[in-house]
């Protein structure tokens, strides 16, 4: 297959206001005879659904929870970067995307991030206007900050609740849609398969969580939106309904999936007490700026913190970073916390944590102080452990957070199936292999504000549709393999259940395709793997029926797709033989320990087909071009 | 070093209902060997777990991000929405809570506005209703002015945040004696009426949401501030205040009707 990315001709700084000039329009007129399906409504989800209907067009919008308003994109904490330049920093819309692409690592395409910087702005403004309450100065103007390591103050923010602001905003353009009657909101649904006729999407079954009906939805388009799958680890950030189900079921119906081993483990999260865990929390990265990390310097070291001197610890990162120190970036600070814990020298109840000390800047700023900066991250961390960081070192380890491999799309955010859009985190178009912390919030969004309503119009103006409807045997046939899918489930009756299955899962990929890979390890992984898919098959146990609400069926179903796509990342992981920002090879490290890039084999995207159940996909290849940035290797010595 | 965590037995009555047709009762329940360190909706977690081990049906429940800010879970605990535990979730209110040997009381969030699904799961979607009659402002994606345009004084962004820390769980309708859900909203009336990009639909809003929260069975305020408490984001009742001012300016001195 011929990977083309239709990247516009042109300089860089033109590319988008080009190729929107050169997209076919759809006739205001016409727009309302095409119907757009989107399935998921967190902040591209929403803003697409909202700024669709807004041109015209009819949407139907599916989410799997109870209300639009809880996608999890609602737990984004940080903020959202744009190159705004209100703090007169010499930010600018090429700065932001330099260090996108140099963040990413440089497996991103330029032409993408580039049009995501331009963005940026125009997301603040649209923001402003539907009066997400951003944090202001005295002056009553929009208030910046520096997040993760940028040298710019570039973040915008509402307190440590962006992510829900920002969702809200878009949650109230989708419902002022819905009072028009422009979109159809169906919540508690799941997407369960695909359809495509004559080879273009055409159209979705999904499940009704209510009462386990299947229901057909035709359209003339179909737009995903349906996030990441972090949750392949089992424990991570991520809320227990995100899943990797419909883009996986998308890829077996023939998009291809890109990048899929770049995945983001976050190194401040609150570490696990026990198997019981269902997930986890994370903890701002800007506690690092003065909190110091250590573990004892003996391992099984068991006195309290406090009662450890000096001398009897390791300030791990302060020692191997002397500049960087606590700060070094997320992939760093990760893979440093697991050393020290496979070393033995891990801390807390399960042994897999280290300490992040604040009597040092308690001691320096005052306990006020640094409850002005931290105080509800403190309470936060309180109400879940139950001790005090005022008084005891807290204890954190790292955390699957966000995915940035995806569906591939071309620059229109098409998928490799025609009429089949991927938007925000459920694509890997912007973020390379390591996405930059204030990130995710501003691709969402662009995606579904700006980006999606010129590409579809572009798609609808140059292409032939065939009148389609639910009757249709495609419909027919995919409703017919899901109902015979879902009684297989249901007639094992075995001994585990899906949770037990996900739990294990979930230590092979954090043990084998986590923070560090090796060739050994991933190809142990991929025997494990199988041995548990297998299992799964003979031994799961689903209590209750399938006609009803019914929360087992639903996690079994999803695990039955991450055990299929837990393999997709390996293969990935397996073939990639490089390092590069999330994806850390072993064997391809400099003498210092950092990740080593081999711009040589793998300045590429790698795009996997599915080849049939139990085979290994097929890879494919979009090499990456870089035209106007200098490919440079990342130093935090 | 911390000792190993402790470990308690509960027992649940919790509440068990087929549909919204099916009459529902309490059921008997045990949780053996809880860690304290679980959160409750791992403790419902652990005895689905053995209950499916059992053949039995699982308790149903709503839940997602477990970490207190999406709104989806939500119980009355021992007569109490969410729990003892002031401003705190039920997927963030611990085990250590509880003691060993206790009896705890589980049913779902109450309201005539809420149709019981399936035993703790109600439908909540009489919440988007409301926000579908005017908890937005009319503004098209494009053509915003620059965010910096309009400037906010900190003090008025602040209490608009405050408001708008909303999670639109149920508790304040599940708490209130008259199943009203004035906090939840209050919050979103605030939110916008104290910023400038608000004001030039603030009538018609208040109006529309109001009448709105009638259609949907939702009761009226009678001040017996329960919502506030039982609120795990502690929104204020002062946002109710708000709420009643933009009400009554809107009925006696606008024009909307």
């Amino acid at each position: 297959m011929q990977l083309d990315a239709h990247i516009p001709a042109g300089p860089l700084t033109e590319k988008w206001d080009r190729h929107r000039f050169e997209l076919k329009l759809v006739n205001p007129a016409n727009k309302r005879k095409f119907e757009i399906i989107v399935v998921g409504t967190g902040l591209a989800g929403a803003s697409a659904s909202a700024s669709l209907a807004e041109l015209g067009y009819h949407v139907k919008t599916f989410c799997i929870q109870d209300s639009p308003r809880r996608a999890h994109s609602i737990a984004a904490q940080g903020g959202i970067n744009a190159a705004k330049n209100y703090t007169n920093e010499g930010d600018s819309i090429w700065r932001l995307f330099y260090d996108t692409v140099k963040g990413g690592d440089f497996r991103a395409r330029e032409a993408n991030v580039y049009r995501l910087a331009q963005l940026s702005n125009n997301i603040i403004d649209q923001c402003v206007a539907q009066g997400v309450p951003f944090a202001r100065d005295y002056g009553g103007l929009l208030a910046n900050r520096s997040f993760g390591g940028a040298q710019v103050a570039r973040t915008f923010y509402a307190r440590g609740q962006t992510g829900q602001q920002l969702l809200l905003g878009a949650y109230s353009a989708l419902v002022r849609q819905i009072s028009t009657g422009m979109v159809t909101l169906l919540a508690r649904r799941e997407m369960m398969d695909l359809v495509l006729v004559n080879g273009q999407a055409r159209g979705i079954v999904v499940r009704n969580l209510i009462n386990g009906v299947l229901e057909s939805h035709a359209a003339d388009a179909v737009v995903l939106c349906t996030g990441g799958y972090g949750n392949v680890y089992y424990l991570s950030t991520n809320a227990e309904s995100s899943n990797v189900g419909a883009g996986f079921r998308a890829y077996r119906k023939g998009a291809l999936f890109a990048n899929p081993c770049f995945t983001q483990i976050h190194p401040t999260c609150i570490p696990h007490t026990g198997d019981h865990q269902s997930k986890l929390t994370l903890m701002s990265e800007s506690l690092r700026n003065d909190g110091r990390v250590w573990v004892p310097k003996n391992g099984g070291d068991i006195r309290d913190p406090q009662d450890i001197p000096d001398k009897d610890r390791d300030y791990y990162l302060e020692q191997k970073y002397p500049s960087f120190g606590n700060l070094v970036p997320r992939d760093v600070a990760s893979r440093a916390a697991k050393a020290q814990c496979d070393a033995g020298k891990g801390v807390g109840l399960t042994r897999c944590s280290v300490y992040l000390d604040f009597a040092d800047a308690i001691k320096r700023d005052g306990r006020e102080n640094i409850a002005k900066k931290y105080g509800n991250l403190f309470d936060m961390y309180e109400l879940i452990t139950d001790d005090s960081p005022y008084q005891k070192p807290m204890m954190i380890y790292p955390a699957s957070h966000y995915t940035m491999g995806g569906l591939w799309v071309d620059y229109n955010l098409m998928s490799t199936i025609p009429g089949l859009f991927v938007l925000g985190e459920a694509n890997f178009s912007d973020h390379g292999a390591n996405r930059l912390g204030a990130s995710a919030l501003m691709q969402g969004l662009a995606d579904g504000y700006f980006v999606i309503p010129y590409t579809i119009g572009g798609y609808f103006a140059g292409t032939t549709l065939a009148p389609v409807n639910t009757d249709h045997t495609a419909f027919k046939e995919a409703t017919q393999t899901i109902n015979d899918g879902i009684a297989k489930l249901m007639s094992i009756n075995g001994k585990r259940t899906a949770d037990n299955f996900a739990r294990e899962l979930g230590k092979i990929m954090w043990g084998y395709c986590g923070m560090s890979r090796d060739e050994q390890g991933l190809n142990k992984a991929l025997t494990l793997i199988r041995e548990l898919r297998a299992e799964f098959w003979q031994n799961v146990l689903v209590p209750g029926i399938d006609k009803d609400y019914n929360k087992s069926l639903e996690k079994t179903g999803r695990l039955a797709d991450s055990l299929e796509f837990a393999e997709i990342m390996i293969h990935d992981a397996l073939y990639r033989t490089e390092s590069c920002g999330g994806h850390f090879r072993e064997e391809s490290q400099t003498e210092e320990g950092e990740a080593k890039r081999d711009d040589e084999n793998f300045s590429c995207v790698s795009v996997w087909e599915y080849d049939g159940y139990d085979k290994a996909p097929k890879l494919h290849k979009e090499p990456l071009v870089f035209e106007n940035v200098e490919l440079s290797q990342r130093s935090y010595k | 070093m911390k000792k190993l965590p402790k470990r308690i037995n509960l027992t649940l009555k919790i509440w068990r209902q087929q549909g919204s047709e099916k009459k529902g009762h309490f059921e008997t329940v045990a949780a053996r060997d809880i860690s304290v360190h679980m959160s409750f909706i791992e403790m419902l977690d652990s005895v689905n777990e053995q209950l499916a081990m059992e053949g039995k049906d699982p308790i149903a429940f709503d839940n997602d991000c477990r970490e207190g800010i999406c709104g989806t879970c939500g119980a009355v605990v021992d007569g109490r929405a969410h729990g003892p535990q002031k401003a705190t979730t039920l997927c963030q209110l611990h085990m250590r809570q509880f003691s060993d040997g206790d009896t705890i009381v589980v049913e779902p969030f109450r309201a005539r506005a809420f149709k019981v699904l399936k035993d703790l799961v109600v439908d909540r979607s009489p919440l988007d209703k409301i926000m579908t009659a005017g908890g937005f402002i009319s503004v098209n994606t494009g053509g915003a002015p620059d965010g910096n345009a309009l400037p906010i004084a900190q003090e008025i962004a602040e209490k608009a945040m405050d408001a708008a820390a909303c999670i639109g769980c149920g508790a304040c309708v599940a708490a209130c004696p008259s199943a009203s859900a004035m906090l939840f909203v209050s919050g979103k009336i605030s939110q916008l009426a104290l910023l400038p990009q608000g004001k030039p639909e603030a009538a018609r809003r208040a109006l529309n949401i109001v009448k709105t929260m009638d259609v949907c069975g939702f009761g009226n305020c009678s001040n017996h501030r329960e919502c506030e408490n039982a609120c795990p984001k502690e929104l204020s009742i002062v946002n109710i205040a708000r709420l009643n001012r933009e009400f009554f300016k809107a009925s006696f001195f606008s024009d909307e009707t």
